[in-house]
């Protein structure tokens, strides 16, 4: 027996994150770490819990196994529920034979026994990779008072930077006339955030449909995809479906590229970014790691900086943010960089404008990355990244863009 | 972690010698006070019972428990949320009417709790002494010495004059217990009783049952003082690091004695954490002007001046310009800018407003009460 749910919310975490090379080889993108104690896809499930979500399916598909195990049965999330609560849902086998999910909107096909069992008026549609915290529920009512079949959740950007995204173009109502993916000259500046609330009887129409002309045009050798933004949304445009843009006001951050990780968690530490961690009333929850407090040194010098629980710093720390269990010795310095968990910095090393990943050993007499006023030609600037599990011993260094993943 | 031991229940008992540190327990238990940055004093007894895989544990509580019972909850954050076994809080119930004087009087109350259990073994453990064991080892030595009751001590240093009420013990040449002094006037180095024992819940059952008959209840007294032929009471040593929270000056002290890295070693063991309670609180943010030395620092906390010598409760705010020296600064309390202050204790959600100087030695720190506003 199933209770009816009025909204059930389907989290697309099967992403690869290529983008992010050498912290994703391992990791599906929504478990990559950030803020000092979170994972990418604490945001959307903590979001859920906060919008009285409690049926939320993620779909898992790229390495999924630390994804898994950190979801576990979502009892950090509050989503450990008798009726609900959080179901991983990787690609299965069936009669018809197995099939890994070929597009978003073929995940979320796949599932449709899931959404039936709990009988939903609406779906929520959401990311595992964006930072934000936002009330789906508010998004909810906007879709119900206007009797729309979707809703696509809209964030106000640059110009200059509108053609990177899906850009909606909308009457004075927010009804979406057209929508374009990464358009050359775009006609506005309302980019899709990637959240959709559909009717889920609507949803649930277009999704068969798509999946039968996907197949068929497969079958005759034609193109043929299984998106959303790209066949969903589209064939419910040149249906004249209602389809409004929802817009949000506040912080929201694309962390597709290893610069935009970096710059995600060193808006934590700008006072003029609108996202409070520290909101009793919204609170962003995580796996917890059991460690005790962290212990500033004698000889410690930490400064505009987030540090969790566990690490030891004895060096100097300044602009950056230090993950659970992390050392940093005596006569080490980080500037502008994250180092993610249980990673040793040792004496004599200098980490700036880069991304440590996590369980790093770097050795006194390293230098990792640069800061840009180091460098001669602005372009040749980049973060340097190390990947996870990665030894960088004495004396080596990693430039400005460089990305390794071995050790060195 | 080894794996779990039906064998053994846990008993702690949550309330006992809350009077030490009455400053401490006026809204709540022994068990349930702050302690190190982000614990409370019952998660190191219920993590040493979930780390030696003792997975059945009963709090015995008394007075004030509300504290307690909001910290433990399920007992889902020390994995002892369990369909076998688990964590059971037994609040204080008396046949006899009135609240339990002793730990037989106790045990009598909430027989029927351990006569349930499937263990053959019972280990009692307060929360007043905190420290760091694996159970296994004294269970093992319990086992081989053939004892009936097994006496946890360390040999270290105890001062009457600045110690409160410990029971220290002698040995013959067999490490069996010759002598048992309660609270005596001595200095110097001598074998400590922990507070915890491992017993045969058969002989536990005996010997609470003959307590209710003849109306006895200080388990201390009656059975490891005046009856220590009876039984073979046995001792083992362990050679680890403890510290007695037996007054608000000793409270004081061992919290600032995590400052020390062999401490926390001690303390903070690799493969035994110490579970507690899960905050949700984000990381500790540290301000432009921060400056801070040689302190414990917790989760959640926004810290914006200089801390040295200290350990930071979980969610603490320190303004700009404000030095915190040699203090230990409880869950929520708020600190405004330029305040200048050495040698407190503030309790729970306090407040301290701007500019405030507040100067103690440590030999008598200052203690601000839960809530309380300066």
């Amino acid at each position: 027996m199933y209770t009816k749910k009025k909204v059930v919310a389907m989290l697309l975490a099967g992403g690869q994150g290529s983008r992010l090379y050498a912290l994703t080889k391992n990791v599906a993108k929504p478990a990559v770490p950030y803020g000092g104690k979170y994972r990418l896809i604490d945001f959307p499930l903590s979001n859920c819990t906060n919008s009285g979500i409690d049926t939320v399916g993620v779909l898992t598909q790229y390495q999924p196994l630390v994804l898994n195990e950190y979801i576990g049965n979502g009892e950090p999330w509050d989503l450990d529920k008798m009726n609900g609560g959080v179901h991983v849902l990787p690609p299965y086998e069936s009669q018809a034979g197995a099939s890994w999910y070929e597009g978003t909107a073929n995940a979320i096909y796949q599932n449709m026994n899931f959404i039936r069992r709990y009988n939903p008026e609406y779906v929520v549609v959401l990311g595992g990779d964006h930072i934000y915290k936002m009330d789906y529920s508010k998004m909810v009512d906007f879709h119900i008072k206007n009797n729309a079949d979707c809703t696509i959740s809209v964030i106000d950007v640059p110009l200059a930077e509108a053609s990177r995204f899906g850009i909606m173009i909308c009457d004075e109502n927010n009804k979406v006339m057209d929508f374009v993916e990464k358009p050359k000259e775009p006609k506005s500046t309302l980019a899709s955030m990637g959240i959709y609330v559909f009717s889920w009887d609507k949803l649930e129409k277009y999704l068969i449909e798509n999946e039968n002309d996907a197949n068929a045009k497969r079958d005759r050798g034609e193109a043929w995809s299984k998106d959303f933004g790209k066949d969903i949304i589209t064939s419910m445009l040149r249906d004249n479906q209602r389809l409004f843009a929802y817009e949000f006001e506040g912080y929201w951050k694309d962390v597709g590229t290893l610069d935009s990780l970096w710059e995600a968690n060193m808006d934590l530490l700008s006072p003029s970014v609108p996202l409070d961690l520290y909101d009793k009333n919204w609170k962003i929850y995580s796996r917890s790691s059991y460690m005790p407090p962290q212990y500033m040194g004698s000889n410690a010098q930490v400064e505009n900086s987030m540090i969790a629980e566990g690490s030891v710093v004895d060096g100097s720390v300044d602009f950056s943010i230090l993950f659970a269990g992390v050392t940093v010795e005596e006569g080490a310095t980080v500037n502008y960089s994250i180092v993610m968990p249980n990673t040793v910095i040792k004496s004599g090393a200098v980490v700036e404008y880069a991304i440590v990943g996590s369980d790093c050993v770097i050795e006194g007499g390293t230098h990792i990355g640069k800061s840009p006023e180091q460098v001669e030609n602005r372009d040749d600037w980049g973060i340097a990244v190390v990947g996870h599990n990665v030894t960088v011993s004495s004396d080596k260094s990693v430039e400005p863009k460089q990305i390794i993943s071995e050790n060195i | 972690m080894s794996s779990v031991n039906y064998n053994v229940l846990g008993l702690i008992f949550a309330s006992m010698h809350d009077s030490y540190v009455s400053e401490l327990t006026k809204k709540r238990t022994m068990g349930s006070i702050p302690f190190g940055g982000r614990y409370r004093l019952i998660d190191f007894p219920l993590s040493n019972f979930v780390n030696s895989g003792v997975t059945e544990v009963g709090v015995i509580t008394k007075a004030n428990y509300g504290s307690l019972l909001d910290h433990l909850g399920s007992g889902r954050d020390w994995d002892l949320a369990r369909k076998k076994g688990g964590l059971h809080l037994l609040p204080p119930y008396s046949q006899t009417g009135g609240i339990y004087k002793g730990r037989l009087d106790a045990l009598g109350n909430i027989w029927s709790f351990v006569e349930h259990s499937k263990a053959q073994y019972v280990i009692l453990s307060n929360c007043d002494i905190v420290t760091t064991i694996d159970f296994n080892d004294v269970l093992r030595q319990h086992m081989s010495t053939e004892a009936d009751i097994t006496l946890i001590y360390s040999k270290a240093l105890y001062d009457s004059e600045k110690n409160n009420n410990a029971t220290i013990l002698d040995f013959d040449e067999d490490n069996r217990v010759k002598s048992v002094l309660v609270d005596p006037k001595i200095s110097g180095e001598c074998n400590q009783w922990l507070e915890m024992l491992i017993i045969s819940k058969d002989l536990l059952r005996t010997i609470v049952a003959d307590a209710v008959s003849k109306n006895i209840y200080s388990f201390t007294r009656e059975i490891l003082q005046n009856n220590n032929n009876e039984y073979k009471i046995m001792g083992y040593e362990h050679k680890d690091f403890f510290v007695r929270i037996d007054n608000i000056q000793n409270y004081y002290l061992a919290n600032k004695m995590l400052l020390c890295e062999d401490t926390r070693k001690a303390l903070f063991k690799k493969g035994l954490p110490i579970y507690t309670k899960v905050g949700d609180n984000a990381p500790t943010k540290y301000g432009l002007e921060s400056n801070i030395k040689n302190s414990l620092i917790a989760d959640g906390c926004v810290i914006e001046g200089t801390v040295e010598n200290s350990v930071i409760f979980r969610g603490v705010k320190i303004g700009k310009g404000t030095v915190v020296k040699d203090s230990v600064i409880m869950q929520g309390t708020v600190i405004g800018n330029d305040c200048t202050i050495s040698s407190i204790i503030t309790d729970k959600n306090a407040e301290i407003s701007d500019g405030k100087v507040l100067k103690f030695s440590e030999t008598y720190p200052l203690h601000i009460d839960k809530n309380g506003k300066i």
